[in-house]
């Protein structure tokens, strides 16, 4: 009986796998000619080792709370709060440590579990409650504003210790003595990750033969991953000729991974996706909806703690301004990676790529001169685009 | 009667000639013809895929002139509709399967959606309101104007849909599958207006599965099968039978619309007792009302009664609480009391309840066959909470094998397959779990005749398999025809028994109707 269709299916299949990978690849390319727009534009100016560690720096805490943001989008909510939660941690943090003279580690442990309880307080109205997570949020972005300016008395308070100011602005120690001004440890680092992650393709690759599971054609995947190879390869040695591995960008790194490993990987992460596609099916395949809701919030009120902290650690000091806004970026750099406004789409990498993808754009914009003005715009059309593209892409 | 002398002389009201259609390389219509005559009605049968509803946005506009080839006339002259206003400006009306009414809008409201009665732009309430009566009174509803849509049954609504088509003066009315969610009663109902309808001159297409219907009130049958007319039955020139059709519609000879089966019965290994539930939003209305059951391994009993008689809120409150409130009563699963609280508790004592409506909560159709089936059993394909994705395929094309679910592979979204293999997806995933006890609840709704078939013969496995099934159906000839068993539930309670053999539409009905008879 299936004999027929199994031939019917087998040279679709083989074709249809371009069309398949099309919308996660799109979005590397995407990235790849903007970077390469603008390298031309500024006359080389992005992939300087010194600018493009700026970008690094720059963009560590939107990636950081886009992690969180990305399961939040996923089950089918929103989180407005983060950049007011962000700007609240970090004036606290400020307090603790300026103020009161608390040492960087215990008060980062108290911030990080201060977003977590802030997370759970906005995640029991929006799951228990069921009141929508846009008012809900949206009343937390004003009270945490709020706050944070009430915790700072309206002024700004800095410096931090040196210490804490090496969470984002401090860079790996060097084991090595550098040659010709490369930082051996970070470069040896960069490639490491790079033979790490190309033997973690290959192993799956491996696995899925053993099993007579189709997969990626044999030309593709080593293409695949000599360009994954080559980029790492050249990142890091950009990296590595300015000062070396930002303390951040390990930090950045190890998220990654673990949410990557989280969400495509673990029963909670599939869940979580099935919460989002149909939270009613999912209820009723047994899955716990509420309990998984606010523990997304939870997590997202812990990562944008972090956010926060490094943000503070990077001004060297908590402003009434800081934070303000990022919740835009953050969503944006959601729905650039492909998440679907509706739940149950979205992937890590995809939010990883549209943050960095918004981030080489600010910067590029910036040194090419164009003022905050037409910035706003370009980046609002291409949030636009972006989706257009994707729901088209949908309905085909 | 129409007189059958008389019906030659009459032209046609509409003639579709030589239409195909292809959706790129897939042809859905291949050089159709079909023709419709004045007042009467004519039914469209054929498989789900035979190419029912695209030759039907065909005629509608829906898939504009250009689009496709061949001709259409209607009335003796030929049209080129552009879109669905056209073709409603003629009188062409189609009423979709599912139903295009706004909730929270009044019946009044929903009628006059697109044009109101107004002065000036601005809404003659008085007007609307007088006509709305006038409709309402033709389609035999007595519900007030004011009334929300939300608040009446599936049945009534399906008669405003008819409402609103009556408003537009309707000529040519085309009803898509009109009483897949009705009772037997409010079908019954429905078909009776179609057929006073034919007495006003007003002509209907019926696109049914319900092949008794058919029977019932079409004057000619158009079989559709993969996209060409395999022919028209004419109703007048002797009696059509039902296996006559189906054997058009497949091509093929169905020896009996339902398996055989050597039913092997077993112990008592299901057991509800004094089982109530209140509903969740006026908590004083007792809906199920201490209801107990039992069935054996092996045993399939099915659950009949009326639209909104309690079945599935019985069934879903027993599958963790996930019906009603104030929920009472106990459940054994193999002699053991069993702890149904919530969900996941219910699926480890054993039990899986398939539901009525697949695609909202039964599948997430936006993800693939394989993620679907592996969704309430995750653990049976990871170690340490963490997915073994080549372990989860292999459970996922074994499924497929055996159901047969047809697909490229297991990789295709659940939502672009049709209704039948999305029902064995469903069925495939709570498989997995490996229930004693399987609660089925309507397994066959707008399922093609075919697929019916599979979906019998699935049943019929997991019982000889030593499961308990119970299946709750509106479909009585469905019942009779699979159960060992058949319990009447009628307004929260069981109000009679009839064994398999013995089963006839008779004697359920009579079970019902000697209640009703009761409390009045």
């Amino acid at each position: 009986m299936s004999t027929p269709q199994e031939a019917i299916a087998a040279p679709k299949a083989a074709t249809g796998f371009w069309k398949d990978n099309l919308r996660d690849y799109g979005m590397l390319i995407s990235l790849v000619v903007i970077v390469v727009f603008f390298q031309i534009a500024t006359d080389g100016v992005l992939l300087k080792p010194l600018n493009l560690t700026n970008i690094i720096l720059q963009n560590s805490y939107i990636v950081i709370m886009a992690l969180g943001m990305l399961m939040v989008i996923v089950t089918g909510h929103i989180d407005l709060s983060v950049g007011s939660v962000a700007g609240f941690v970090g004036a606290v943090a400020a307090m603790l440590m300026v103020q009161y003279s608390f040492d960087f580690v215990t008060a980062s442990i108290i911030c990080l579990v201060l977003g977590g309880l802030i997370g759970a307080i906005q995640g029991f109205w929006v799951a228990y409650f069921k009141i929508p997570s846009f008012i809900v949020t949206l009343a937390g972005m004003l009270v945490f504003r709020g706050l944070m300016i009430a915790v700072l008395s309206g002024r700004s308070i800095g410096p931090f210790d040196p210490t804490f100011q090496r969470l984002s602005s401090g860079f790996i120690p060097e084991l090595i003595s550098s040659a010709n001004g490369l930082y051996l440890t970070s470069f040896i680092l960069g490639l490491l990750l790079a033979v790490l992650l190309i033997w973690q393709n290959y192993k799956s690759r491996a696995r899925r033969l053993s099993h007579d599971v189709e997969t990626e054609p044999f030309g593709f995947f080593v293409g695949k991953n000599i360009v994954v190879f080559g980029a790492i390869a050249y990142v890091a040695y950009l990296i590595s000729s300015h000062r070396g591995m930002p303390n951040v960008l390990i930090i950045m790194a190890a998220l990654i991974a673990a949410y990557g490993f989280f969400t495509n990987r673990t029963i909670i992460g599939r869940q979580i996706y099935a919460v989002g596609g149909n939270a009613r099916a999912a209820e009723l395949s047994g899955i716990k909806t509420t309990r998984l809701v606010f523990w997304t919030f939870v997590n997202m009120g812990v990562l944008a703690a972090l956010g926060g902290l490094v943000v503070a650690a990077r001004l060297n000091s908590a402003t009434p301004k800081a934070g303000s806004g990022f919740e835009l970026d953050v969503i944006a750099a959601c729905f650039i990676g492909g998440a679907s406004a509706y739940g149950g789409v979205g992937k890590v990498t995809g939010a990883v790529i549209g943050a960095f993808l918004m981030g080489v754009m600010n910067n590029g914009m910036s040194i090419l001169g164009i003022g905050i003005d037409y910035q706003q715009v370009i980046k609002g059309l291409v949030l636009l685009g972006a989706v257009c593209v994707d729901v088209y892409n949908q309905r085909r | 009667m129409l007189d059958p002398v008389s019906l030659p002389e009459k032209p046609p009201i509409l003639e579709m000639r030589g239409i195909s259609k292809s959706f790129g390389a897939v042809k859905a219509l291949s050089d159709v013809s079909f023709t419709v005559k004045e007042g009467e009605i004519h039914a469209l049968v054929g498989e789900n895929g035979a190419g029912k509803s695209t030759l039907m946005k065909v005629l509608s506009g829906v898939y504009p002139h250009g689009s496709y080839e061949g001709s259409i006339l209607y009335d003796g002259e030929e049209r080129h509709f552009r879109d669905i206003n056209d073709s409603e400006k003629l009188g062409i009306i189609i009423i979709h399967q599912e139903l295009a009414l706004i909730p929270l809008m009044s019946i009044a409201e929903n009628i006059f959606l697109a044009n109101a009665p107004s002065r000036f732009g601005v809404i003659d309430r008085d007007v609307r309101r007088k006509r709305t009566l006038e409709l309402l009174a033709k389609v035999g509803l007595s519900e007030a104007p004011e009334v929300l849509i939300t608040d009446i049954g599936v049945g009534k609504q399906q008669l405003v849909e008819i409402a609103k088509a009556l408003s537009k003066d309707v000529r040519l009315l085309i009803l898509d599958e009109p009483t897949a969610s009705l009772n037997e009663t409010d079908s019954a109902a429905l078909l009776e207006l179609l057929k006073e309808f034919r007495d006003h001159g007003i002509t209907s297409i019926l696109i049914s599965h319900k092949l008794n219907e058919i029977s019932a009130v079409a004057d000619r049958i158009t079989v559709l099968r993969d996209g060409r007319t395999v022919g028209t039955l004419d109703c007048h020139e002797g009696v059509v039978e039902e296996d006559e059709i189906i054997r058009r519609m497949v091509d093929r000879d169905l020896e009996s619309r339902y398996p055989k089966r050597d039913p092997k019965i077993g112990n008592i290994i299901f057991e509800v007792e004094n089982w109530s539930a209140h509903h969740p939003q006026h908590p004083e209305r007792k809906v199920v009302k201490g209801v107990s059951m039992k069935v054996r391994a092996g045993e399939i009993v099915g659950i009949s009664g009326l639209m909104g008689a309690g079945r599935t809120e019985f069934a879903m409150s027993i599958f963790g609480k996930s019906w009603g409130r104030d929920i009472s009563g106990t459940v054994r699963v193999k002699g053991e009391e069993a702890d149904v609280s919530d969900v996941h508790r219910a699926i480890k004592s054993g039990l899986a309840y398939v539901t009525e409506d697949r695609k909202h909560l039964g599948l997430i159709l936006a993800e693939d066959i394989r993620k679907n089936i592996s969704l309430a059993h995750l653990g049976g394909v990871s170690s340490r909470g963490v997915i073994d994705d080549i372990s989860e395929m292999k459970v996922a094309q074994e499924f497929r094998g055996r159901m047969r679910i047809r697909s490229h592979n297991v990789y295709q979204e659940t939502g672009k397959l049709s209704g039948g293999n999305q029902q064995k997806v469903v069925l495939s995933k709570w498989l997995f779990t490996d229930p004693d006890i399987l609660i089925l609840d309507e397994p066959t709704r707008g399922i093609d005749v075919g697929a019916k078939y599979e979906i019998y013969t699935i049943i019929n496995e997991l019982a000889d398999a030593g499961k308990a099934v119970v299946v709750i159906s509106s479909e009585m000839p469905e019942l009779i025809g699979i159960c060992d068993r058949i319990m009447v539930m009628h307004e929260g309670e069981f109000v009679g028994e009839v064994a398999g053999e013995q089963a006839t539409q008779e004697n359920i009905m009579r079970a019902i109707m000697r209640r009703k008879g009761r409390q009045e």
